[in-house]
């Protein structure tokens, strides 16, 4: 009985446990809560990855109304990948927010935190998991709302504005998104993501269904901070607090990937919109932007956590080249992407939050001498950033190694070289944290502050770990892609 | 328990690491343990030859990192050439590096002694590498672990050096020899190495060169000239470090690479029939000249010494290059002669700065006479560099000449003529200085021999130096093998 409705609790217990928690409003035990719910999703997750890779793919009728009129949920190896992923974070995040959240967020609050966290990663569960496209949106919105939340409680006053920033921007892509839903609806008469595709693959061009696409493609673009859709990005990751942050840049844009591979692949794949567009060529194009031009921002941050979040932009650059590239090897480096940069990113700002809750959110020369200071907290930045490089060894190297192979089976070697080139950026912004934290005396702010607690230490460096256990043995998460990869392009014609 | 496994020589010197971490507050207990870490160390790679001598090619997978890549140890003459001088050496430098550490009062003693020791767990793998990936593996991490070594003061002036050294280092391993090994993956379908070469049947033309581009500029460990900028910004590391990882391990490693791809992936008879690669002589030979011409220009010891060394690695470089046996044997040969020689110099250079802080050469005047010891041990290394007998330098570069006839490569007969007029003429003058020269140094300044654990350590390799001359047979036995499977 459980085990066969495992699609739908996946989103129906996060989404069952917030309004729970506003009943609740004691501090301690929502966050019990969110940590049974948290912790239940990632178990459900697993069953259905497993379940998936073996059986192939799971459709489940909500409510038990079949497809065409009710909703379909359908999970196969793209999705279920991402529904691991985001689950994971999410559950690794609950028992390292106490301590951080207690330092950021005023105690009366917390109930409320937990509540937009819950619904946050109810929607983007939800999100990854439907096969309807009206659906999509709707749970959209709702961890879009709930982000908003996420964001503006960060004690910085500019938390406000920032989550307002995005709240536009948001509000602009959901509102893109829908029409482009409306478009397609309004054509094919389902809102069903594989009927659509089976419809419109047998339509011809037309101008409805080139605005469908463009309205899609820039609304998910916006969510997922494509360049130079961006803007919103760095204010929000820098002044959110460094929970909602790295739960954020772990999850929430990957998420928008992940719609962005449904539709181009899974929805348009089969129809003959992209016959005469350069679709991958623009895509190629943003990406490469984003490498470059995001990375060499991030070298002039002065706020560590903004040139973090400069980064993951340029991160996201790589994602979506793979996208852009579209041959297997492309696409499982962009998919296991997706992954890798979320355990690096996850790792990079939970830690910032250790630092944060010693002396608040650090500038770079705030940070001088925090090997000294705070040895674990320091050595974990360390190796992320030699993730972020893409050093052997680490998630980083596994993912350049799946692009540069998938630029090079194109022939493309000046595209390979430039996702090397821009490597070496993200070596420049990394090498100036490892010295300022090495090589300086500990600054006055630092001078008194020790490493901090255990309970958040050890989240944090169990997505430090990751990012070397999974860059040495990668088979695990590179044959998911590739099999997530292979489904995808399955799909095209 | 069977002590002849490659995964030994990785997993000893790794949990030696752990330990000297431990025993960081008491000095003697950490310096132990280093000591026994090198000599157990040195027990298992010396075992592991016995199998190699008798033909054998220990190996072991260790774990499958992407799917259809492994990690894979496997032992062969070459890599066991190389990790045969490294472990050894590494026992000699460790007597020498508590002499130096404590005579000198260096900070972070425990972190010198543990990253020392994680780069000698690096060299091993990529002495015992069976394939590409496993090679690149531990070739970047090598380069990680050997950061903090060399940006050990700390001050700023060592932090834009150590700058210096990760980042030429790091753009050339990402920028060039990635792509080179994902190259060669697809062409060939594998990253092994495999007696004879992957690339035959996959690859012609200049992609053949320029594939071969990739991977000796890649590997910039190696020097070879525009690349070799980072090895002088090295030398602001504590001597130990330069005498065993920038005249022994690091810089091995990068020509390593080369002999290894060269003899493994490309294979040396393919690559003699492909006119695309014979740039690599040249190039060679021009770093050995233009390093060597450097070399007589420089007033500080160590910078001397790295030039010097610059030019050393091309010289196993182009002897690779020449694609012939005899060469081939002398490219591995002149790895172990020039660890000897130049590890000695090293150690002397350590000697004088202990001693005296002495670092100039213009300071050497008459120190013959108050460091009879070191300036013996210092003219040996230097006459091996040259390569007069009865050194260790005399027998690579006799093998190199060798190869250049089999040839009838002028250009690396002339350049090896040249090369050696030149490494006299740089290192002569010292010899001369420091042993019949009037002894300039203010009074005040009085120094004798510097302390008795490097003295011993310069002793070892300066006796090993001389040795090699001798006793040779078993490393060339060993190398005949390399070459053998290719008529």
């Amino acid at each position: 009985m459980i085990s066969s409705n495992l699609p739908a609790l996946q989103v129906v217990v996060p989404l069952i446990a917030a309004p729970v928690c506003v009943l609740l409003r004691r501090g301690t035990l929502t966050w019990l809560l969110a940590w049974l719910a948290s912790w239940s999703a990632a178990a459900i997750s697993i069953v259905l990855l497993i379940r998936v890779l073996d059986q192939g793919t799971i459709s489940y009728a909500l409510g038990g109304w079949l497809a065409p009129w009710g909703i379909e949920y359908r999970v196969d190896a793209v999705n279920a990948f991402v529904l691991v992923l985001v689950s994971l974070v999410g559950a690794v995040i609950v028992p390292y927010a106490r301590t951080s959240i207690g330092a950021e967020i005023r105690s009366e609050q917390h109930y409320l935190f937990w509540t937009a966290y819950l619904l946050c990663l109810a929607g983007l569960l939800g999100v990854t998991i439907t096969g309807d496209a009206f659906n999509v949106f709707v749970f959209l919105e709702v961890s879009s709302l709930a982000t908003y939340i996420l964001i503006a409680f960060g004690n910085d006053r500019r938390a406000l504005v920032a989550s307002y920033q995005y709240l536009i921007m948001g509000t602009i892509g959901a509102t893109f998104i829908v029409i482009g839903v409306g478009l397609l609806y309004l054509m094919t008469g389902t809102l069903n993501l594989a009927d659509i595709a089976q419809r419109i693959s047998e339509m011809p061009v037309d101008r409805p269904l080139l605005a469908a696409l463009a309205f899609l493609t820039v609304g998910i673009s916006l969510k997922l901070a494509l360049f130079p859709l961006h803007l919103w990005l760095p204010n929000a990751y820098a002044y959110a607090p460094s929970v909602s942050t790295a739960f954020l840049a772990a999850t929430a844009t990957k998420v928008a990937v992940y719609l962005l591979l449904r539709f181009t692949f899974t929805v348009f794949g089969k129809s003959h919109v992209f016959d005469d567009l350069p679709y991958g060529e623009i895509l190629l194009a943003l990406s490469i932007a984003a490498m470059f031009v995001a990375s060499l921002v991030a070298i002039f941050q002065e706020d560590v956590k903004r040139m973090f979040a400069y980064s993951s932009v340029a991160q996201i650059g790589y994602i979506t080249l793979g996208i852009g590239l579209a041959n297997t090897s492309g696409l499982t480096g962009s998919i296991v992407h997706l992954f890798n940069h979320a355990v690096a990113k996850g790792a990079i700002f939970l830690l910032l939050g250790c630092v944060a809750l010693r002396i608040g959110q650090p500038a770079l020369s705030q940070m001088a001498g925090l090997a000294k200071r705070m040895p674990l907290t320091a050595a974990g930045l360390v190796v992320a950033g030699l993730s972020l490089i893409g050093v052997p060894g680490t998630v980083g190297f596994v993912s350049k190694w799946y692009l540069v192979m998938g630029a090079l089976e194109k022939g493309w070697w000046w595209l390979a070289a430039l996702v090397l080139l821009s490597s070496l950026l993200a070596v420049v912004y990394v090498w100036r944290v490892v010295e300022i934290c090495y090589f300086r005396e500990p600054s006055k702010d630092l001078a008194t502050a020790n490493e901090a607690p255990l309970s958040m230490l050890i989240p944090a460096w169990v997505f430090v770990i990751a990012c070397v256990y999974f860059g040495l043995d990668a088979t695990v998460t590179s044959e998911t892609a590739a099999t997530a990869a292979k489904t995808l392009l399955e799909s095209l014609r | 328990m069977n002590i002849a496994d490659p995964q030994l020589a990785l997993a000893i010197p790794a949990v030696g690491a752990v330990l000297i971490a431990l025993c960081g507050r008491w000095p003697d207990v950490r310096e132990t343990v280093t000591l026994a870490t090198a000599i157990a160390l040195l027990v298992v790679v010396a075992s592991l030859a016995q199998l190699v001598f008798a033909g054998e090619r220990p190996s072991v997978t260790l774990f499958s990192m992407l799917p259809g890549l492994s990690i894979a140890l496997t032992v062969e003459p070459l890599g066991m050439l190389f990790g045969l001088i490294a472990s050894g050496l590494w026992i000699v430098n460790s007597i020498y590096s508590i002499g130096y550490m404590r005579g000198n009062n260096e900070k972070n003693q425990t972190r010198f002694y543990v990253f020392f020791a994680i780069a000698l767990a690096c060299a091993m793998g990529i002495a015992f590498a069976g394939n590409l990936l496993t090679l690149l593996l531990f070739y970047e991490a090598l380069t990680i672990a050997t950061y903090p070594l060399v940006a050990h003061k700390g001050d700023p002036n060592t932090v834009r050096s150590a700058r210096v050294y990760i980042g030429i280092l790091l753009t050339t391993s990402i920028g060039l020899l990635i792509p080179a090994i994902v190259w060669t993956y697809i062409v060939a379908g594998t990253t092994d190495f495999v007696a004879g070469g992957i690339l035959e049947g996959n690859l012609q033309g200049p992609a053949v060169g320029l594939l071969l581009g990739l991977y000796v500029f890649g590997a910039g460990k190696a020097a070879v000239m525009p690349v070799h900028r980072w090895l002088p910004a090295a030398m602001v590391a504590p001597t130990p470090v330069s005498a065993l990882l920038h005249a022994v391990a690091v810089v091995k490693a990068g020509v390593f690479t080369i002999v290894k791809v060269i003899v493994y992936t490309f294979g040396v008879d393919f690559l003699f029939t492909q006119p695309s690669s014979s740039w690599l002589v040249y190039v060679a030979a021009f770093t050995i000249i233009a390093a060597s011409i450097v070399a007589l220009r420089q007033t500080n010891l160590k910078r001397l010494l790295a030039y010097s060394t610059i030019a050393q690695l091309s010289y196993v470089v182009m002897a690779t290059a020449i694609l012939k046996p005899l060469s081939e044997i002398g490219a591995a040969i002149h790895m172990v002669s020039h660890a000897f020689g130049k590890i000695t110099l090293f150690f002397a250079v350590g000697a004088i700065y202990t001693a005296s802080k002495k670092t100039e050469i213009t300071q050497l005047r008459g120190i013959g006479r108050r460091m009879p010891w070191t300036m013996t041990a210092f003219t040996i290394g230097a006459l091996s560099m040259i390569g007069v007998p009865p050194t260790a330098g005399f027998v690579s570069k006799w093998y190199i000449l060798a190869g250049s006839f089999q040839a009838d490569n002028y250009v690396a007969l002339f350049t090896i003529i040249a090369s050696t007029v030149l490494n006299a003429a740089y290192f002569l003058p010292i010899v001369f200085w420091a042993w019949f020269s009037e002894d300039t140094s203010e009074p005040d300044k009085q120094h004798g021999e510097a302390p008795v654990a490097i003295i011993i350590a310069l002793t070892i390799t300066a006796a090993l130096t001389i040795a090699f001359f001798f006793f040779n047979g078993p490393a060339l036995e060993l190398e005949s093998q390399l070459v053998g499977r290719q008529k």
